[in-house]
């Protein structure tokens, strides 16, 4: 039996985003909110509603017995956890079926083996998706270092097996390099964790972000293409594109098909996406991690394809076969996402939560605007600072930057400082608009201060 | 008697992480760009500095509470 009652377990602009995608279904919407999201969007748009708890997210949309609670009170069949917060808790997920309710994600051991860094590694493996080639354990000796590092190809990176983070990290270029720091690392690992082994793998040297959307339901699994988001700040991302440029057809295939098999292989079901680095050089992709959820960037690939996929992975999870076959997904155009965050990015992105005082929405072909704001809205200081999303798509990559610059020329969001100037500047940047960029690209633009304030044009000097 | 004032809303922290001790005590001095304590706005920390020296009072805020901008967080005797 389908779903009849979704709870939505998230806030800000997803939270309509669900709303809306579930009302089309005919299903009937639960909001959940804390006491200082009384006055949001989603609120307002939903069916019903549940106060779940105080601002504090940690006492409401994080608590897992608040918002079990806050479902089971509403005869919630059904409970979608939107991304951030509970979207990959399996603990959450457990509870949920525990509960005799539908999560709209995969199930709470899928969630577990992905979210585990080594148990995905191996799963991915298995299904043939390539990881960054490393020591398959510890290494004890200089030797064997250097034997190891000829196999998986310069620059490697050299860690301590014991330890966890960037600490102690060095890359070597060559064999020489090899033998000069691995009894460095040795000495430092043994001093700082008590174990001298060593860990050893590819260094991939700023690459960019590229991921996969598979969507599966539990036996069959489909995917819809490819997204790059190599322009990041603070490992946050900033600007999203489908699809990723810099792949011809045959890595493109190959990237997409190995996801696929992925997902297949973990009987997946629900919206998932692997992350990989790419290397542009070599054209050498390597998995990174699944996310287990929708993510914020998901309608860059609805525009590049049409589909829903809010409304597939309700469907999905409320039980129903994938509605679409691989062959019946194409691509078209491209599409670009920016984020519009409440933040001042000309004074370090001071957040800036204050009230939308009026708001003027591009519109026209191609031009989508994700978000939760209503003149009159407070924005909340508790939560992150996603105001929106804008997004469009142009027939080809240079005419959706177009697109995208006229459309930010239209857009007007009064009270509140914005990355509206940072991404303007970023439309009209000749690397951005080349395409020549990755994931280690934006901090030292942004550094070298690339972003100023625009200039007044009041008279002329 | 002087006052500390939060200079935007979020979340009001007396201390620098949970498991620590209070950023101030009653009766302790204080000096022109000691902090006294935290705001968090969007999941951003900001350190909250006196602007005048004195004695600190105490807190009128509880850690952990919900601030609004213009809001006491802490009073000094000068």
């Amino acid at each position: 039996m389908g779903i009849q009652r979704l709870l939505i377990a998230n806030r800000g602009e997803i939270a309509v985003r669900i709303v809306r995608a579930a009302k089309d279904l005919g299903i009937t919407t639960i909001q959940a909110y804390s006491e200082a999201d009384e006055d949001m969007l989603a609120v307002r748009l939903a069916d019903e509603a549940v106060c779940v708890g105080p601002a504090s997210a940690k006492d409401s949309y994080l608590n897992i017995n608040n918002v079990v609670g806050a479902a089971i009170e509403k005869s919630a069949d059904a409970v979608h956890p939107g991304y951030g917060f509970l979207a990959e808790s399996s603990d959450f997920a457990r509870a949920i079926a525990d509960a005799g309710m539908k999560f709209i994600g995969p199930t709470a051991d899928t969630i577990e083996r992905m979210g585990d860094k080594v148990a995905a590694r191996q799963a991915a493996e298995a299904a043939g998706v390539p990881v960054v080639p490393g020591s398959k354990g510890r290494i004890d000796s200089v030797e064997e270092a250097v034997s190891i590092a000829s196999k998986v190809g310069y620059p490697v990176m050299i860690k301590a097996a014991a330890g966890g983070g960037g600490k102690g990290i060095r890359i070597a270029q060559n064999e020489e390099d090899v033998r000069k720091m691995a009894p460095q690392a040795q000495a430092e690992a043994a001093a700082a964790f008590g174990d001298g082994g060593l860990y050893l793998e590819r260094a991939v040297q700023s690459p960019r972000h590229i991921e996969v959307q598979i969507v599966g339901d539990g036996t069959d699994a489909v995917h819809f293409f490819e997204r790059e988001c190599s322009l990041q700040r603070r490992r946050q991302k900033v600007w999203e594109e489908a699809g990723a440029d810099c792949l011809d057809e045959g890595t493109r295939k190959h990237l997409c098909d190995t996801a696929v098999s992925l997902a297949k292989a973990v009987n997946y079901c629900g919206a998932g996406t692997l992350e990989y680095l790419y290397d542009d050089a070599s054209k050498e992709f390597y998995f990174i991690e699944m996310n287990t959820r929708i993510q914020v960037e998901h309608p860059v690939t609805e525009m590049l394809t049409g589909f829903d996929l809010v409304q597939e992975m309700i469907k999905v999870c409320g039980g129903a076969s994938l509605s679409v076959k691989q062959d019946q997904i194409k691509r078209s155009g491209h599409a670009i996402e920016v984020r519009l965050n409440a933040e001042d990015p000309l004074m370090q992105f001071m957040p800036f939560p204050g009230k939308v005082t009026s708001l003027k929405i591009p519109e026209g072909a191609g031009i989508r605007f994700d978000h939760f704001m209503y003149e009159g809205y407070q924005i909340p200081p508790f939560y992150d600072s996603l105001i929106g999303k804008l997004i469009v798509h142009g027939t080809d990559r240079s005419d959706a930057i177009r697109k995208l610059s006229a459309a930010l020329d239209d857009l007007e969001i009064g009270g509140l400082k914005t990355t509206v100037p940072l991404h303007k500047a970023l439309a009209n940047d000749p690397t951005v608009k080349s395409g020549d960029f990755h994931t280690q690209w934006l901090e030292p633009w942004l550094e070298a201060g690339n972003l100023t304030a625009p200039r007044e044009t009041g008279g002329n000097l | 008697m002087a006052q500390i004032f939060s200079p935007l809303p979020g979340t009001f922290y007396t201390k620098p992480s949970p498991e620590a001790l209070p950023y101030k005590n009653s009766g302790d001095p204080v000096v022109v760009g000691d902090i006294v304590g935290l705001i968090e706005v969007m999941k951003t920390f900001i350190e909250i500095k006196s602007e005048v020296p004195g004695t600190f009072s105490g807190y009128v805020a509880a850690d952990g509470s919900p601030v609004t901008a213009g809001q006491v967080l802490a009073e000094l005797a000068a």
